[in-house]
């Protein structure tokens, strides 16, 4: 599987059936997924599901139990070294070396990395410009705050225009600026490299990648794009009403409007009467319209009249609670099998 | 290998600007120091029978190689798996070999740069000196052939006992650990009763040609002995062999 720079694969990661233990248990357990050429990937997952330990089986830095990766077609156990040559990595909390200077450092990583030395100082200023480094370029790693620090970790990471990037928690400890910073940075990577973050920071996910994967106990499960999980994990549109009238009629009046349209929750009295409810339903479409008309024709008064998604962070919550087994919701007969499901 | 230059040089210059080699560095000189002038002292009290070189490098073996080893080299790889740099440097395409070779050439030659500076004291008393006899050049040149040669070694157990270890300190232990037993435990095995046995006389050939004070002794009459260099080299060898498959298996592990 030879690459050439005219015909480069349109896969560049790819992950076969990895596991990886640690003395008898599994930290990585069967997991596959592919990542296409200028995708930006988020992986998914409470503390302790593996996500590091995957990352690093891709930067080759950690060997796999058993498994397939490829990077760009090859394959990352038998040609480590080529491999490597394809991808930039961040780790997490981001280590450098307290002792040097930002540009001594990037230089530094760049002759590792095998770049030409007159390639490597232009290259070595555009990074810098590009990361917003260019003004602390002389100053001591060890006397950086966090947020130029990450950056220079992302400098880094691009500094050999790899063909993939990994991050492993990009944001984390960072102030929203910062975090701002750091998110236009990656999606500036968008189309020309292949990204991968790892993340806890649910909204952070949700704007910047192309698609999800949600890891759990070593095993993937659930991906796709932050809507297709939304519809695949909670299935439900909620609408958020503040009403009030006779509760008793609404269930009739829901009914009319669409037959799926149930009452999830109520909540109130308040003070001016109102009541909080929220109605859930299968459909996708807009039914705000017809709602709003049969709620006025029942005398039904409406203050505020909202369509709620569920976010990311609800997505994820169902997603890593519930176990292997249990098929709990109503559209689930449909689902096609996740990736990296046991047979 | 085609890394190994790079990270020899990035090596050697975190050395130089780092404030605990001068450390080590003045703590070594200010040793060497006082044991010279305590040597002179007894010189000039009464006369010996050796040149003060030969005592020189005597307390060489039996007290500062176990200051400066250790100091130079504890910090190779306890400090960047601390950091967690070794796992970037890792990450880039260089083998596990040459990130070892590089730091086990950045400790020798720091290794060799403070020893050189001890010349200076030789110096001193080659200006000051009288008697031209304290100045024995074979005894001189032998002495620091052998810690060249014998540093091979030294420093590649530091560097194996910082690969090992996970901070400093712990470094810094095994490696006085290791070379004490190097260095006086082959010395005071030879008086061992259970080793007299006639069953164990390949295992008293060994431990008879891995004596380090008598390949000082051959080195300060000025006889280069092949087969103490080969004890040193192939030592060396193995024991980065050992450094290299060290670092592979915590990877592994880990």
């Amino acid at each position: 599987m030879s690459t050439t720079d005219s015909n480069p694969p349109p896969l560049t990661i790819e992950v076969e059936h990895l596991v990886r233990t640690y003395g008898g248990v599994a930290a990585v357990d069967d997991v596959s997924f592919t990542v296409r050429r200028g995708e930006i990937v988020g992986l998914l997952g409470p503390n302790g599901a593996g996500k590091s330990t995957t990352l690093r089986i891709l930067t080759g830095f950690l060997p796999a139990t058993s498994g397939i990766v490829r990077i760009c077609g090859i394959p990352v156990a038998s040609r480590t070294d080529d491999a490597k040559r394809h991808i930039g990595y961040m780790p997490e909390n981001n280590p450098l070396p307290e002792d040097m200077r930002v540009n001594e450092y990037l230089y530094y990583r760049g002759r590792l990395k095998e770049i030409g030395r007159e390639k490597l100082r232009s290259r070595l200023d555009e990074v810098l410009e590009l990361c917003d480094l260019k003004r602390i370029q002389h100053r001591i790693i060890g006397k950086l705050s966090k947020g130029m620090r990450q950056r220079v970790g992302i400098a880094e990471a691009i500094l050999g225009e790899p063909d993939v990037i990994i991050m492993d928690e990009p944001t984390i400890g960072l102030d929203p600026h910062q975090i701002l910073i750091v998110r236009d940075l990656i999606g500036g990577l968008r189309g020309r490299m292949s990204v991968i973050i790892s993340s806890h920071i649910l909204p952070e996910i949700e704007v910047t990648c192309d698609r999800v994967l949600i890891i759990n106990g070593g095993r993937i499960v659930a991906q796709g794009t932050p809507a297709e999980l939304r519809r695949e994990v909670l299935g439900l549109t909620h609408y958020e009403v503040h009403l009030a009238g006779e509760l008793a009629a609404l269930p009739a009046v829901l009914a009319q409007v669409e037959p799926t349209l149930v009452i999830a929750s109520t909540a109130g009295p308040d003070a001016d009467g109102f009541h909080h409810a929220t109605f859930t339903t299968t459909r996708d479409e807009e039914l705000g319209e017809p709602l709003l008309r049969a709620l006025a024709a029942q005398s039904f008064r409406v203050r505020s009249f909202s369509r709620t998604q569920p976010t990311l962070e609800d997505v994820f919550l169902a997603a890593t609670k519930r176990s292997w087994d249990v098929v709990d919701l109503p559209n689930a007969a449909s689902r096609k099998p996740e990736g990296g499901g046991r047979k | 290998m085609r890394h190994f230059l790079t990270i020899f040089s990035h090596e050697v210059r975190m050395l130089l600007v780092n404030t605990s080699t001068y450390l080590a560095a003045v703590v070594f000189l200010f040793v060497m120091g006082f044991i010279f002038t305590f040597l002179l002292e007894v010189y000039s009290a009464a006369a010996q029978e050796t040149s003060p070189a030969y005592d020189f490098f005597r307390l060489f073996l039996g007290f500062a190689v176990f200051i400066v080893v250790p100091l130079t080299t504890m910090k190779s790889f306890s400090e960047e798996r601390r950091l967690g740099t070794l796992e970037t440097l890792l990450t880039t395409p260089v083998s596990t070999a040459e990130v070892v070779l590089g730091k086990y050439g950045a400790a020798y030659f720091i290794y060799l740069l403070l020893w050189g500076s001890t010349a200076g004291l030789f110096y001193l008393l080659h200006h000051f000196a009288t008697d031209p006899r304290l100045l024995d050049p074979g005894t001189l040149i032998g002495g620091y052939v052998y810690i060249a040669v014998s540093g091979l070694l030294f420093v590649a157990i530091g560097v194996f006992a910082s690969a090992l270890a996970r901070n400093q300190a712990v470094a810094l232990v095994l490696a006085l650990a290791l070379l004490f037993l190097l260095i006086f435990g082959t010395k005071l095995s030879l008086d061992i009763q259970f080793l007299q046995l006639e069953a164990l006389r390949p295992v008293r050939g060994a431990l008879d040609y891995a004596q380090v004070f008598q390949h000082l002794d051959d080195f300060s009459r000025g006889i280069i002995d092949t087969r103490h260099l080969f004890f040193y080299f192939t030592g060396t060898a193995l024991t980065l062999i050992l450094t290299i498959l060290g670092v592979e298996a915590r990877l592994l592990h880990n």
